[in-house]
């Protein structure tokens, strides 16, 4: 019977945990994915109020780098409305619970598919287990720790930020060759067609015709 | 008999718990044929998971159904050289995971094992993609080495600064592909300006002598 008492705790704190763990929506989720021309991609997330959350993106390939953005709230209020931007931070504290929505849209252009990368991220940092609960004061050791801990996510991010945009250019120069080779290829045929058809033409004015004597 | 409906109603509890928590991440909606494509571009050696979510469009409440057992999800994850290396079909709801043997663009696609041949209803995919250090799970790796809270950061710093040197690496490799592209377009720029020069002065000479014998035999010359 006391083991059974004792396994009733232990099922009460995990579901305490869990809920714990539900209430704060926290989580970073970094995409990069294809938007086709004349579409559309909305992304949706639920956040509790009061949460800091920041969206960002960045445009890696397609037509001019640009894409629009709008940020709603569940109330349909629109927070962020960007009109054919390249890159773009918003960070804002959710004023209520519920589903917020990101889209974006390439529906401006006709033929060009863009690459964009996006990277919601809410709430903050899931602290590391045991961190949370702790009540005493942090030692010297643990907090520049986390100053460490800090300035190593600063440097990811613009590691992040350094590769996309090394993308971009690696990607429009792998692009630049493969036109060069290409048009080149036709560039070579349309001067082979272009000088033999003159060549048929102008035969072919003189062959009709009587011909006529230069005196 | 009163302790299994007690015992019973806890795990259904944890299960619920377990649930909400694990619908609480990004989700976005796709055609129940469509096939939705991720771009990872990661350094080798690196370790990627994914844990997922399907729901289908339930037209009889407008909404969508908390869980649809009947759904799986192929799963098919491309290296940088466009070979295959996940290709599987989940349940409705799950984890997968994979390594980088390569560095590169790698494709992860989503698709429903939908039968059918025009797009159906709609469904609800919830993802989330973690990469690297932020894949690690530190509760496990606490509790399996049994780390105090101070090494546990320690590793957790380890962690990050490995990635970093990784991912610094891996910036050495592209930049030097494309410093080749580069050249290559260089070379093939040079190469196409002399050849079309070449290419013209014969094209002009074969057509002057071409005409030249033509006016020749018609007497006009």
């Amino acid at each position: 019977m006391g083991s059974i008492l004792y396994l009733n705790q232990i099922f009460y704190l995990c579901c305490f945990f869990q809920f714990t763990e539900v209430m704060h929506s926290v989580g970073a989720v970094e995409l990069t994915f294809e938007l086709p021309d004349n579409a559309k991609q909305c992304f949706h997330e639920e956040i509790t109020k009061d949460t800091l959350s920041t969206v960002e993106f960045q445009v890696v390939t397609g037509g001019q780098y640009d894409v629009d953005m709008s940020l709603e709230s569940p109330t349909r209020q629109i927070l962020y409305k960007g009109i054919k931007k390249q890159f773009d931070s918003f960070t804002w504290t959710a004023a209520q619970t519920g589903v917020y929505t990101v889209c974006f849209s390439n529906e401006f252009s006709t033929f060009s598919h863009k690459l964009v990368y996006m990277d919601f991220q809410v709430g903050d940092e899931k602290p590391l287990p045991g961190v949370g609960e702790h009540l005493s004061a942090m030692t010297k050791m643990e907090s520049s720790s986390i100053q460490v801990h800090e300035n190593l996510n600063t440097i990811i991010d613009y590691q992040t930020h350094h590769r996309l945009r090394e993308a971009q250019g690696r990607k429009f120069a792998e692009d630049l060759n493969a036109k060069v080779f290409y048009w080149s290829i036709g560039e070579a045929l349309a001067i082979l067609c272009i000088g033999i058809g003159q060549v048929i033409i102008l035969k072919n004015l003189f062959t009709d015709k009587k011909t006529v004597s230069f005196t | 008999m009163e302790l299994v409906i007690h015992l019973s109603f806890m795990y259904s509890f944890i299960v619920f718990f377990t649930f909400i928590s694990s619908s609480s991440s990004l989700y976005f909606h796709i055609a129940e044929t469509e096939r939705k494509c991720f771009i990872e571009e990661i350094p080798d050696d690196t370790l990627v998971v994914g844990n997922y979510k399907c729901q289908l469009f339930d037209p009889r409440t407008g909404g969508f159904m908390p869980s649809s057992p009947g759904i799986g999800m192929y799963v098919e994850v491309r290296n940088p050289s466009d070979k295959v290396i996940l290709s599987r079909v989940y349940s409705s709801e799950g984890r997968f995971t994979f390594t980088s043997s390569s560095p590169g663009e790698h494709v992860i696609c989503l698709y429903s094992n939908s039968s059918k041949w025009f797009s159906g209803t709609q469904l609800r995919v919830h993802l989330d993609i973690q990469v690297g250090e932020h894949a690690i799970d530190y509760r496990n790796v606490a509790q399996k080495e049994k780390l105090t809270e101070l090494q546990l950061r320690v590793r957790q710093l380890l962690d990050q600064v490995e990635q970093i040197s990784r991912e610094q690496n891996y910036q050495r490799y592209r930049e030097e592909r494309f410093r080749q592209t580069s050249e290559s377009t260089n070379q093939r720029v040079l190469w196409w300006a002399v050849a079309q020069t070449f290419f013209l002065l014969v094209m002009g000479f074969w057509q002057m002598r071409h005409l030249k014998s033509f006016f020749e035999a018609k007497k006009l010359v």
